[in-house]
């Protein structure tokens, strides 16, 4: 089907859902990244193969999605239209679910949500509180969609915002209404979008680019490659939306290698769009003409850097560039170019819907719209979460993540990945906006959000990330290159007990010098892990210097394993679990550690039921 | 050779060297020399220019790889979860570290940065296979299937 104009959009809209009886039961079956590593394709095939085998094929539909966010309880299964919620579902599942639930409208209790918090069973999605306190905006559909199926994403009102910005707006009054929705960049510094495309479509040149950023590099976060996974259309619309605004013909998609499925689900939608007429030449019949390919990153964390990007997709290794020229100046092959974050595209027809004065309200002063979090680490409910700017943190860990698995205590928020920092417990009512969380030392950051507790060690996580920027700086710049080195060798110094107090000046300085004089993003915001762990939990810095001590029990050449003779009861399983033979003793008497054959990998301490093994 | 440079002729005329990178990884499982050297003859670039790419880019690698693959996430979800005492003890048992293969080419053991499923975290992934939620006394259970 070819749509020639908005009037064939509307008609072809009408059609798709006069052929979808909204009453009929449809089982959903979420087939995103975490629950199809819990065992969903089975219980899709499963499905499948049930409902055909009882012939329920014309009063059941069958629905595949994408993430619905809630991956701690995958596979989800939710049954339209009351939008029963059944959460980790099992291929043993599936008969009991036709049978009961589907043919005799039972409740299978086992698979209900149990409510944490009022020990409560929650039978419908939308009553599950992990879902109720979010504002799910841009991720809402993702439940709702087959994403190989351009069909769904149109009944949803998908293209609408593309028909009316073709043929009742000007480029500059897309641009201006961009402007007025406050709308800032998702992929990390939070640049206002309608300022930059301004400035693209402003620029002196025939030939412009646009490219949508799916690097995706923060190892901790995966809401763009869901997003696109989901609701690969949305995204394509914002991007042929602000191509239009520009005045671009072509785009590009960088999506980074590790993500196949993303990949997969975007050749569908391009191909789909391309056979609608929603892209290509003479989109919906008006004269503008645009396309997009994909790309496949290679793997460098440096190739989300906007100026690496653009190296990379010239086929030259990712090494980012000094700017000015910003790429809306000289971009892509030298061209004026526009880039921008999946989550930034995806809420473009979202603005153009219902209107930028809308979109204005929600969030804070400074920071507009809703923002998508992975909520992921020591938390109840890891899951992607969707939040209007200016919640608190508190709301976001407690009501929403659930709080603090098995009873342990919240310690640190981190967020921004490598280029971010960790906001600790005490600041636990900071609303969460541009502006607060990098006054805190931390910033924005894409998406990732990754608690801890306390178990985790500091200063470990600052090794951590550390260690991550240092193999993945392309080595271009000194500062950078060598800067994180020397500051990664330090940390790693004091993990080891091999730090002295005044290494933490030495830090300092070094810290603040890579970030004054790197080259680009991933040198001046590598320190961040490091200065904020410096500022909130310096009495951790020095318990691994002074004491010699890790407060978290993380840091192996700092800890020590013993037992506890008053609770062995010499059962030996931490005997047989010793890789190197350090437990010995005789059968049904207490066992003893040799601390000299012992590595400390902690086999013995993960093995005892009876908590007999102490690590001080 | 037959296969390089069917490879090599859809990737000529637009030049672009990642992409053609990529098909070769996915044809070999790595890239061979000779393969190196052929696309320098045949797109007459410098073999350092290939070489810097095949060696920036952290998905293309220049051994081939073991029987099983076995990826440890060490995304911050997943270190924070305890992954690094999993890659220790695969490298331990497997008596490599990570990014190389034991000397029979079956195991190759990688670490990589968030699999997009850290509700499993610690994740480790084998052969296609995700094993979530993992620890020292499940992993020994799991690679004592492949170790036969
Ligand atoms: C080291 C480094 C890594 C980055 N990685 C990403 C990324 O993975 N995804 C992304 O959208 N932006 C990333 N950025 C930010 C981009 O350079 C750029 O600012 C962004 O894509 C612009 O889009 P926005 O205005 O929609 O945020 C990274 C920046 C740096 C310095
Ligand atoms: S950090 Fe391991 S799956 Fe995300």
């Amino acid at each position: 089907m070819r749509l020639r104009c908005p009037s064939d959009l509307v008609k072809a809209r009408k059609l798709i859902r006069s052929r979808y009886d909204p009453k009929k039961t449809c089982v959903t079956v979420c087939c995103g990244t975490g629950c199809l590593a819990s065992g969903a394709r089975d219980v899709a095939e499963t499905f499948r193969k049930e409902i055909d085998r009882r012939g329920l094929r014309p009063r059941v539909n069958l629905r595949i999605t994408g993430c619905h966010g809630f991956c701690e309880r995958g596979p989800l299964v939710v049954i339209y239209p009351k939008r029963i919620f059944y959460q980790r579902v099992k291929v043993l599942d599936v008969d009991e679910i036709l049978s009961q639930t589907i043919l005799k409208r039972k409740i299978i209790e086992r698979l209900l949500y149990v409510d944490p918090m009022t020990g409560k069973k929650i039978v419908y999605e939308n009553e599950v509180p992990f879902y109720k306190k979010q504002r799910r905006l841009i991720f809402g559909n993702n439940g709702r969609i087959d994403p190989t199926k351009i069909s769904y994403y149109i009944a949803l009102d998908g293209y609408t915002a593309l028909a009316k910005v073709l043929y009742k707006m000007s480029p500059q009054q897309v641009i201006a209404e961009i402007k007025r929705s406050g709308l800032r960049g998702r992929g990390g510094a939070g640049f206002p979008t309608g300022q930059k495309w301004e400035l693209c479509r402003n620029a002196n040149s025939r030939l412009k680019y646009i490219i949508c950023n799916a690097d995706e590099g923060d190892p901790g976060a995966f809401m763009d490659r869901s997003l696109l996974e989901g609701n690969p259309h949305s995204v394509l619309e914002g991007m042929i939306i602000g191509a239009y605004a520009m005045g671009a013909e072509e785009g590009y998609i960088y999506v980074r290698n590790e993500y196949p499925l993303a990949i997969k689900h975007l050749t569908i939608a391009l191909k789909e769009a391309q056979e609608w007429g929603l892209l290509g030449k003479n989109i919906l019949g008006s004269n503008f003409s645009f396309r997009i390919r994909i790309n496949r990153g290679a793997g460098a964390f440096v190739c989300g850097e906007e100026s690496a990007l653009i190296a990379s997709l010239e086929g030259r290794i990712g090494e980012p560039r000094p700017r000015p020229p910003f790429p809306a100046q000289e971009g892509l092959w030298g061209k004026p170019t526009n880039i921008n974050n999946v989550k930034t595209w995806a809420n473009i027809p979202l603005i153009i819907n219902k209107g930028a004065r809308w979109y204005s309200k929600i969030g804070t002063k400074t920071s507009k719209g809703t923002m998508v979090f992975s909520l992921v680490g020591k938390i109840n409910n890891t899951g992607l979460v969707e939040i209007p700017m200016g919640i608190s943190l508190r709301k976001m860990i407690y009501e929403i993540g659930g709080g603090i698995p098995n009873g342990k205590k919240f310690k640190a928020v981190q967020t921004g990945g490598p280029s971010g920092g960790c906001i600790p417990a005490r600041l636990i009512d900071l609303p969460v906006d541009y502006e607060k969380l990098t006054r805190a030392g931390s910033m924005m950051g894409s998406g990732g959000m990754v608690v801890m507790d306390e178990d985790t060690c500091m200063v470990n996580v600052a090794r951590y990330f550390l260690s991550f920027t240092r193999d993945e700086s392309c080595g271009k710049c000194t500062p950078c290159r060598e800067g994180i080195k020397q500051m990664y060798e330090i940390l790693d110094n004091i993990t080891k007990g091999k730090g002295k107090e005044s290494d933490l000046g030495l830090l300092k300085e070094l810290a603040q010098i890579v970030k004054d004089s790197s080259l680009c993003g991933l040198g001046q915001t590598a320190p961040n892990p490091v200065l904020t762990t410096l500022r909130y939990f310096p009495e951790e810095y020095l318990a691994h210097i002074k004491d010699k001590r890790c407060p978290a029990h993380v840091c192996q050449d700092l800890i020590r394993y013993s037992l506890i003779v008053e609770k062995c009861i010499g059962c030996q399983i931490c005997n047989k679990a010793c890789p190197t033979g350090a437990i010995s003793g005789e059968k049904k008497e207490p066992q003893r550690i040799d601390q000299k054959k012992c590595i400390r990998c902690g086999a013995c301490y993960e093995a005892c039921k009876f908590e007999a093994i102490r690590v001080e | 050779m037959r296969k390089i440079d069917r490879i090599i002729k859809r990737h000529k005329k637009k030049g672009a060297l990642v992409p053609l990178l990529q098909d070769v990884m996915a044809e070999y499982g790595y890239l061979p020399q000779r393969t190196i050297e052929r696309i320098s003859q045949e797109l007459d670039i410098p073999l350092s220019q290939v070489y810097s790419l095949a060696t920036f880019y952290k998905s293309f690698s220049l051994t081939p790889r073991g029987k099983y693959l076995i990826s440890v996430c060490l995304g911050t979800a997943c270190h924070v979860r305890g992954a690094p005492r999993i890659v220790e003890k695969l490298e331990r048992d497997l008596g490599i570290r990570a990014g190389e293969t034991t000397k029979d080419s079956k195991f190759t053991l990688e670490t990589v940065n968030c699999l997009g499923a850290c509700a499993l975290g610690p994740l480790v992934v084998i052969d296609g296979k995700y094993f979530g939620r993992i620890n020292l006394s499940r992993l020994d259970e799991v690679l004592k299937d492949y170790l036969k």
